[in-house]
Protein backbone atom coordinates (compact mmCIF):
# COMPACT_ATOMS: atom_id res chain seq x y z
CA UNK A 1 0.00 0.00 0.00
CA UNK A 2 2.67 2.29 0.75
CA UNK A 3 4.64 1.55 -1.88
CA UNK A 4 1.69 2.47 -4.30
CA UNK A 5 1.42 5.67 -2.44
CA UNK A 6 5.09 6.29 -2.71
CA UNK A 7 4.89 5.67 -6.55
CA UNK A 8 1.85 8.31 -7.11
CA UNK A 9 3.54 10.68 -5.30
CA UNK A 10 7.23 10.53 -7.60
CA UNK A 11 5.16 10.47 -10.20
CA UNK A 12 3.68 13.41 -10.12
CA UNK A 13 6.17 15.25 -7.86
CA UNK A 14 5.89 18.51 -10.49
CA UNK A 15 1.93 18.71 -9.54
CA UNK A 16 2.59 18.44 -5.77
CA UNK A 17 5.61 20.84 -6.14
CA UNK A 18 2.90 23.06 -7.60
CA UNK A 19 0.24 22.70 -4.80
CA UNK A 20 2.89 22.99 -2.59
CA UNK A 21 4.88 26.16 -3.40
CA UNK A 22 1.73 28.17 -4.00
CA UNK A 23 0.55 27.23 -0.20
CA UNK A 24 4.18 28.02 0.99
CA UNK A 25 4.15 31.41 -0.75
CA UNK A 26 0.85 32.36 1.08
CA UNK A 27 2.06 31.41 4.39
CA UNK A 28 5.40 33.72 3.21
CA UNK A 29 2.83 36.76 3.69
CA UNK A 30 1.63 35.81 7.19
CA UNK A 31 4.34 34.49 9.15
CA UNK A 32 7.55 35.78 8.10
CA UNK A 33 8.99 39.15 7.84
CA UNK A 34 8.61 40.79 4.29
CA UNK A 35 12.07 41.60 4.33
CA UNK A 36 13.21 37.78 2.57
CA UNK A 37 13.43 38.55 -1.57
CA UNK A 38 11.10 37.01 -3.54
CA UNK A 39 14.46 34.74 -5.14
CA UNK A 40 15.91 33.92 -2.11
CA UNK A 41 12.49 32.55 -0.82
CA UNK A 42 11.69 31.11 -4.40
CA UNK A 43 14.97 28.98 -4.22
CA UNK A 44 14.91 28.23 -0.60
CA UNK A 45 11.48 26.52 -1.49
CA UNK A 46 12.91 24.56 -4.35
CA UNK A 47 15.87 23.31 -2.23
CA UNK A 48 13.36 22.27 0.81
CA UNK A 49 11.21 20.26 -1.30
CA UNK A 50 14.01 18.50 -3.15
CA UNK A 51 14.99 17.62 0.45
CA UNK A 52 11.38 16.57 1.54
CA UNK A 53 11.41 14.22 -2.08
CA UNK A 54 15.48 12.92 -1.47
CA UNK A 55 14.68 12.03 1.58
CA UNK A 56 11.37 10.03 0.83
CA UNK A 57 12.85 8.43 -1.69
CA UNK A 58 16.28 7.01 0.01
CA UNK A 59 13.88 6.39 2.97
CA UNK A 60 17.00 7.19 4.84
CA UNK A 61 18.95 9.85 6.60
CA UNK A 62 20.60 12.20 3.64
CA UNK A 63 23.34 14.91 4.19
CA UNK A 64 20.96 17.70 2.56
CA UNK A 65 19.18 17.80 5.56
CA UNK A 66 21.78 18.56 7.25
CA UNK A 67 22.86 21.25 4.86
CA UNK A 68 19.58 22.63 4.78
CA UNK A 69 18.54 23.04 8.35
CA UNK A 70 22.12 24.36 8.22
CA UNK A 71 21.34 26.99 5.91
CA UNK A 72 18.15 27.88 7.53
CA UNK A 73 20.06 28.85 10.71
CA UNK A 74 22.39 30.66 9.09
CA UNK A 75 19.66 32.71 7.22
CA UNK A 76 17.98 33.25 10.45
CA UNK A 77 14.83 32.32 9.36
CA UNK A 78 12.43 31.20 12.21
CA UNK A 79 12.07 27.18 12.68
CA UNK A 80 8.18 28.12 12.15
CA UNK A 81 9.54 27.75 8.32
CA UNK A 82 10.65 24.22 8.83
CA UNK A 83 7.27 23.03 10.62
CA UNK A 84 5.21 25.01 8.89
CA UNK A 85 6.88 23.83 5.04
CA UNK A 86 6.47 20.09 6.31
CA UNK A 87 2.88 20.78 7.49
CA UNK A 88 1.73 21.66 4.48
CA UNK A 89 3.34 19.28 2.84
CA UNK A 90 1.55 16.60 4.42
CA UNK A 91 -1.56 18.31 3.69
CA UNK A 92 -1.11 19.03 0.63
CA UNK A 93 0.25 15.27 -0.53
CA UNK A 94 -2.62 13.45 1.51
CA UNK A 95 -5.38 15.67 -0.65
CA UNK A 96 -3.45 14.68 -4.01
CA UNK A 97 -3.13 10.79 -3.27
CA UNK A 98 -7.21 11.08 -2.01
CA UNK A 99 -7.84 12.67 -5.52
CA UNK A 100 -6.21 9.89 -7.77
CA UNK A 101 -7.58 7.29 -6.05
CA UNK A 102 -10.55 5.48 -6.87
CA UNK A 103 -12.59 4.43 -4.22
CA UNK A 104 -12.65 5.80 -0.52
CA UNK A 105 -13.27 4.98 2.46
CA UNK A 106 -12.49 5.10 5.67
CA UNK A 107 -9.80 2.74 5.85
CA UNK A 108 -8.06 3.88 2.42
CA UNK A 109 -8.20 7.43 4.07
CA UNK A 110 -6.52 6.05 7.14
CA UNK A 111 -3.77 4.12 5.27
CA UNK A 112 -3.04 7.53 3.15
CA UNK A 113 -2.58 9.57 6.29
CA UNK A 114 -0.08 7.08 8.10
CA UNK A 115 1.95 7.03 4.55
CA UNK A 116 2.16 10.15 4.29
CA UNK A 117 2.79 10.45 8.68
CA UNK A 118 5.44 7.83 7.75
CA UNK A 119 7.40 10.38 5.52
CA UNK A 120 6.86 13.52 6.94
CA UNK A 121 7.86 12.71 11.20
CA UNK A 122 11.32 11.76 10.25
CA UNK A 123 12.06 14.48 8.29
CA UNK A 124 10.49 17.05 10.91
CA UNK A 125 12.34 14.90 13.82
CA UNK A 126 15.56 15.24 12.10
CA UNK A 127 15.22 19.07 10.60
CA UNK A 128 14.17 20.62 14.16
CA UNK A 129 16.49 18.59 15.69
CA UNK A 130 19.32 20.01 13.70
CA UNK A 131 17.30 23.25 14.39
CA UNK A 132 17.62 23.84 17.71
CA UNK A 133 20.56 21.57 18.34
CA UNK A 134 22.51 24.29 16.67
CA UNK A 135 20.81 27.33 18.63
CA UNK A 136 21.61 25.21 22.16
CA UNK A 137 25.53 25.14 20.71
CA UNK A 138 25.44 28.66 20.30
CA UNK A 139 23.95 29.83 23.53
CA UNK A 140 26.46 27.24 25.06
CA UNK A 141 29.38 28.79 23.57
CA UNK A 142 27.87 32.24 24.44
CA UNK A 143 27.77 31.31 27.95
CA UNK A 144 31.68 30.38 28.03
CA UNK A 145 32.48 33.89 26.12
CA UNK A 146 30.56 35.45 28.52
CA UNK A 147 31.91 33.40 31.77
CA UNK A 148 34.96 34.45 30.31
CA UNK A 149 34.73 37.93 30.99
CA UNK A 150 32.34 38.14 33.81
CA UNK A 151 34.96 39.11 36.77
CA UNK A 152 38.47 39.98 34.93
CA UNK A 153 40.73 41.76 37.14
CA UNK A 154 43.47 44.28 36.34
CA UNK A 155 46.21 45.27 37.87
CA UNK A 156 46.90 48.89 36.78
CA UNK A 157 50.12 49.71 38.88
CA UNK A 158 51.88 48.22 41.61
CA UNK A 159 49.49 47.57 44.79
CA UNK A 160 46.68 48.90 42.88
CA UNK A 161 44.00 46.66 40.95
CA UNK A 162 40.44 47.17 39.28
CA UNK A 163 37.72 44.94 39.26
CA UNK A 164 35.38 46.66 36.59
CA UNK A 165 31.74 45.04 36.43
CA UNK A 166 29.50 45.35 33.78
CA UNK A 167 26.34 43.99 33.38
CA UNK A 168 24.01 41.78 35.52
CA UNK A 169 25.11 40.08 38.50
CA UNK A 170 23.99 36.29 39.18
CA UNK A 171 24.52 34.57 41.86
CA UNK A 172 26.98 32.05 39.67
CA UNK A 173 29.05 35.53 39.30
CA UNK A 174 28.95 36.99 42.59
CA UNK A 175 30.55 33.63 43.35
CA UNK A 176 33.65 34.27 40.96
CA UNK A 177 33.92 38.09 41.06
CA UNK A 178 34.78 36.70 45.11
CA UNK A 179 37.00 33.92 43.65
CA UNK A 180 38.42 36.25 41.48
CA UNK A 181 38.96 39.24 44.04
CA UNK A 182 40.61 37.41 46.48
CA UNK A 183 42.58 34.98 44.21
CA UNK A 184 44.16 38.65 41.93
CA UNK A 185 44.93 40.39 45.74
CA UNK A 186 46.84 37.59 46.62
CA UNK A 187 48.94 37.32 43.62
CA UNK A 188 49.08 40.65 42.43
CA UNK A 189 49.94 41.43 46.12
CA UNK A 190 47.71 44.93 46.53
CA UNK A 191 47.02 46.90 48.56
CA UNK A 192 43.68 48.25 47.09
CA UNK A 193 41.15 46.71 45.38
CA UNK A 194 38.95 48.98 43.04
CA UNK A 195 35.45 47.78 42.73
CA UNK A 196 33.52 49.52 39.55
CA UNK A 197 29.86 48.91 39.29
CA UNK A 198 29.41 51.36 36.73
CA UNK A 199 28.48 49.03 34.32
CA UNK A 200 25.88 47.27 36.83
CA UNK A 201 22.29 48.18 35.62
CA UNK A 202 20.84 47.51 39.01
CA UNK A 203 21.82 47.05 42.34
CA UNK A 204 19.18 45.29 44.54
CA UNK A 205 19.89 43.48 47.98
CA UNK A 206 21.21 40.39 46.22
CA UNK A 207 24.13 42.42 44.61
CA UNK A 208 24.72 44.93 47.57
CA UNK A 209 25.38 41.72 49.82
CA UNK A 210 27.77 40.03 47.41
CA UNK A 211 29.52 43.31 47.12
CA UNK A 212 29.69 43.53 51.23
CA UNK A 213 30.97 40.46 51.35
CA UNK A 214 33.61 40.71 48.89
CA UNK A 215 35.16 43.87 50.27
CA UNK A 216 34.47 42.15 54.01
CA UNK A 217 36.55 38.97 52.53
CA UNK A 218 39.23 41.44 50.91
CA UNK A 219 39.48 43.07 54.01
CA UNK A 220 40.11 40.26 56.24
CA UNK A 221 43.28 39.50 53.98
CA UNK A 222 44.55 43.00 54.69
CA UNK A 223 43.84 44.78 51.66
CA UNK A 224 41.44 47.46 51.26
CA UNK A 225 38.13 47.54 49.00
CA UNK A 226 37.20 50.84 47.04
CA UNK A 227 33.41 50.41 45.64
CA UNK A 228 33.42 53.11 42.92
CA UNK A 229 31.28 54.05 39.88
CA UNK A 230 27.91 54.65 42.15
CA UNK A 231 25.58 56.51 39.84
CA UNK A 232 23.27 58.80 41.40
CA UNK A 233 20.04 56.59 40.63
CA UNK A 234 21.73 53.89 41.96
CA UNK A 235 23.14 56.04 45.31
CA UNK A 236 19.09 56.66 46.11
CA UNK A 237 17.94 53.35 45.38
CA UNK A 238 20.86 51.82 47.71
CA UNK A 239 19.64 54.35 50.63
CA UNK A 240 15.96 53.48 49.71
CA UNK A 241 16.24 49.30 50.25
CA UNK A 242 18.23 50.38 53.55
CA UNK A 243 21.90 49.11 52.74
CA UNK A 244 24.63 49.44 54.69
CA UNK A 245 27.52 50.26 52.71
CA UNK A 246 29.55 51.92 55.60
CA UNK A 247 32.23 49.42 56.12
CA UNK A 248 34.32 50.47 53.28
CA UNK A 249 34.92 53.66 51.47
CA UNK A 250 32.79 54.15 48.01
CA UNK A 251 33.47 56.70 45.49
CA UNK A 252 31.30 58.41 42.51
CA UNK A 253 34.11 57.60 40.06
CA UNK A 254 36.58 55.55 39.33
CA UNK A 255 39.12 58.42 38.97
CA UNK A 256 38.26 59.67 42.86
CA UNK A 257 38.87 55.97 43.87
CA UNK A 258 41.93 55.76 42.19
CA UNK A 259 43.26 58.90 43.58
CA UNK A 260 42.58 58.01 46.67
CA UNK A 261 43.87 54.35 46.10
CA UNK A 262 47.45 56.32 45.21
CA UNK A 263 46.86 58.44 48.53
CA UNK A 264 46.39 55.00 50.58
CA UNK A 265 49.86 54.03 49.23
CA UNK A 266 51.18 56.91 49.66
CA UNK A 267 51.78 58.36 45.94
CA UNK A 268 50.81 60.63 43.91
CA UNK A 269 50.66 61.75 40.25
CA UNK A 270 52.88 64.40 39.37
CA UNK A 271 53.12 66.19 36.53
CA UNK A 272 56.17 66.45 34.00
CA UNK A 273 57.68 69.82 33.07
CA UNK A 274 56.02 70.17 30.00
CA UNK A 275 57.67 69.30 26.65
CA UNK A 276 57.11 72.48 25.38
CA UNK A 277 59.02 74.86 28.13
CA UNK A 278 62.01 71.98 28.05
CA UNK A 279 62.31 72.98 24.09
CA UNK A 280 62.28 76.62 24.37
CA UNK A 281 65.17 76.33 27.02
CA UNK A 282 66.92 74.60 24.62
CA UNK A 283 66.53 77.16 21.91
CA UNK A 284 67.65 79.48 24.52
CA UNK A 285 70.89 77.36 25.53
CA UNK A 286 71.70 77.14 21.45
CA UNK A 287 71.11 80.44 21.17
CA UNK A 288 73.26 81.85 23.41
CA UNK A 289 76.61 80.33 22.46
CA UNK B 1 -6.83 50.44 31.35
CA UNK B 2 -3.90 49.02 29.20
CA UNK B 3 -3.40 45.27 29.11
CA UNK B 4 -0.75 43.64 30.89
CA UNK B 5 2.04 42.02 30.16
CA UNK B 6 3.23 39.13 32.61
CA UNK B 7 6.87 37.58 32.91
CA UNK B 8 6.77 33.97 34.38
CA UNK B 9 9.80 33.44 36.82
CA UNK B 10 11.35 30.21 36.82
CA UNK B 11 14.95 30.16 36.17
CA UNK B 12 17.21 33.03 37.55
CA UNK B 13 17.53 34.90 34.41
CA UNK B 14 14.18 35.51 34.06
CA UNK B 15 14.84 38.19 36.56
CA UNK B 16 17.04 40.29 34.10
CA UNK B 17 13.38 39.59 31.40
CA UNK B 18 11.53 41.01 34.46
CA UNK B 19 13.57 44.00 35.36
CA UNK B 20 13.52 44.43 31.51
CA UNK B 21 10.21 44.66 30.77
CA UNK B 22 8.71 46.75 33.69
CA UNK B 23 12.25 49.04 32.92
CA UNK B 24 10.84 49.22 29.35
CA UNK B 25 7.37 50.38 30.76
CA UNK B 26 8.54 53.04 33.22
CA UNK B 27 10.50 54.59 30.50
CA UNK B 28 7.62 54.69 28.02
CA UNK B 29 5.54 55.90 30.37
CA UNK B 30 8.36 58.91 31.02
CA UNK B 31 9.62 58.17 34.66
CA UNK B 32 12.74 59.70 35.26
CA UNK B 33 16.07 57.65 35.40
CA UNK B 34 15.98 57.74 39.39
CA UNK B 35 12.55 56.13 39.33
CA UNK B 36 13.22 53.61 36.62
CA UNK B 37 16.20 52.21 38.85
CA UNK B 38 13.90 52.12 41.79
CA UNK B 39 11.43 50.33 39.83
CA UNK B 40 13.59 48.07 38.61
CA UNK B 41 15.39 47.48 41.66
CA UNK B 42 11.92 46.64 43.32
CA UNK B 43 11.20 44.20 40.50
CA UNK B 44 14.53 42.66 41.28
CA UNK B 45 13.37 42.65 44.63
CA UNK B 46 10.66 40.40 43.78
CA UNK B 47 11.36 38.82 41.39
CA UNK B 48 14.08 36.89 43.73
CA UNK B 49 12.11 36.65 46.22
CA UNK B 50 9.62 34.35 43.87
CA UNK B 51 12.67 32.67 42.61
CA UNK B 52 14.33 31.90 45.70
CA UNK B 53 11.27 30.94 47.89
CA UNK B 54 8.50 29.52 45.75
CA UNK B 55 10.30 28.11 42.52
CA UNK B 56 8.23 29.59 40.12
CA UNK B 57 5.49 32.58 39.71
CA UNK B 58 4.80 35.62 37.52
CA UNK B 59 5.14 38.91 37.46
CA UNK B 60 2.27 41.18 35.90
CA UNK B 61 3.12 44.69 35.25
CA UNK B 62 0.02 47.27 33.91
CA UNK B 63 -0.60 50.82 33.48
CA UNK B 64 -2.95 52.53 36.05
CA UNK B 65 -4.37 55.84 35.69
CA UNK B 66 -6.81 57.61 38.16
CA UNK B 67 -8.22 61.11 37.99
CA UNK B 68 -4.96 63.06 38.60
CA UNK B 69 -2.11 60.76 37.48
CA UNK B 70 -0.63 57.52 35.86
CA UNK B 71 1.21 54.73 37.07
CA UNK B 72 2.95 51.60 36.82
CA UNK B 73 1.35 48.72 39.17
CA UNK B 74 3.22 45.79 39.75
CA UNK B 75 1.90 42.31 40.85
CA UNK B 76 4.02 39.33 41.79
CA UNK B 77 2.16 36.37 42.51
CA UNK B 78 3.06 32.96 43.70
CA UNK B 79 1.92 29.71 44.81
CA UNK B 80 4.70 28.90 47.08
CA UNK B 81 5.01 28.65 50.71
CA UNK B 82 3.36 31.54 52.13
CA UNK B 83 4.45 34.02 54.65
CA UNK B 84 3.88 33.00 58.28
CA UNK B 85 4.33 36.34 60.02
CA UNK B 86 4.02 39.10 57.48
CA UNK B 87 4.98 41.66 60.27
CA UNK B 88 8.30 40.12 60.71
CA UNK B 89 8.99 39.59 56.81
CA UNK B 90 8.21 43.64 57.24
CA UNK B 91 11.32 44.26 59.35
CA UNK B 92 14.41 45.59 58.40
CA UNK B 93 16.94 42.83 58.80
CA UNK B 94 14.65 39.88 59.04
CA UNK B 95 16.01 36.87 56.67
CA UNK B 96 15.52 33.62 56.62
CA UNK B 97 18.39 32.93 53.47
CA UNK B 98 21.18 34.53 54.61
CA UNK B 99 20.65 37.60 52.97
CA UNK B 100 20.41 41.57 53.88
CA UNK B 101 17.02 41.13 55.03
CA UNK B 102 16.08 44.67 53.00
CA UNK B 103 14.09 43.13 50.28
CA UNK B 104 10.37 43.58 50.97
CA UNK B 105 10.69 46.97 52.90
CA UNK B 106 13.26 47.81 50.70
CA UNK B 107 10.05 47.45 48.25
CA UNK B 108 7.87 49.04 50.03
CA UNK B 109 10.30 52.52 50.10
CA UNK B 110 11.19 52.33 46.75
CA UNK B 111 7.22 52.26 45.72
CA UNK B 112 4.27 54.39 46.27
CA UNK B 113 1.49 51.86 47.01
CA UNK B 114 2.65 48.36 48.52
CA UNK B 115 0.43 45.79 49.24
CA UNK B 116 1.02 42.13 51.01
CA UNK B 117 -1.30 39.07 51.06
CA UNK B 118 -0.11 35.87 52.24
CA UNK B 119 -2.02 32.47 52.90
CA UNK B 120 0.23 29.69 54.09
CA UNK B 121 0.76 26.57 51.96
CA UNK B 122 -1.36 28.40 49.15
CA UNK B 123 0.92 31.10 47.95
CA UNK B 124 1.76 35.17 47.80
CA UNK B 125 0.59 37.81 46.49
CA UNK B 126 2.65 41.18 46.25
CA UNK B 127 1.42 44.27 44.31
CA UNK B 128 3.49 47.47 44.02
CA UNK B 129 2.64 50.83 42.82
CA UNK B 130 4.73 53.75 41.61
CA UNK B 131 2.76 57.04 40.27
CA UNK B 132 4.54 59.29 37.83
CA UNK B 133 4.89 62.92 39.21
Amino acid sequence: MDEKFKKIVIENSDTIVQMWMEEVNSLKNINYTATISDELFESTNREFVNVIFSSITNRGTSNSVEVFSEKIINLGWPLSYITDGLQVFRRVTADYILTQSEKVDSNHFSNILKSVDLWVEPLIRQLVNEYSGSWEHIVSLQRVALQELSAPLIPVMDKITIMPLIGTIDTERAKLIMENLLEGVIKHNSEVVLMDITGVPVVDTMVAHHIIQAAEAVRLIGSTCILVGIRPEIAQTIVNLGIDLGKFPTKSSLKKGFTSALEITNRKVVDLESKEASIEKMIDSLQGE
Amino acid sequence: MKPQSCVNINKEWDIVGARQVGRDMAKKLGFGTVDQARIATAISELARNIYLYADSGQICFEVIENMQQQGICMTAIDTGPGIEDISQVMQDGYTTSGGLGAGLPGVKRLMDEFDLKSEEGKGTKIKAVKWLR
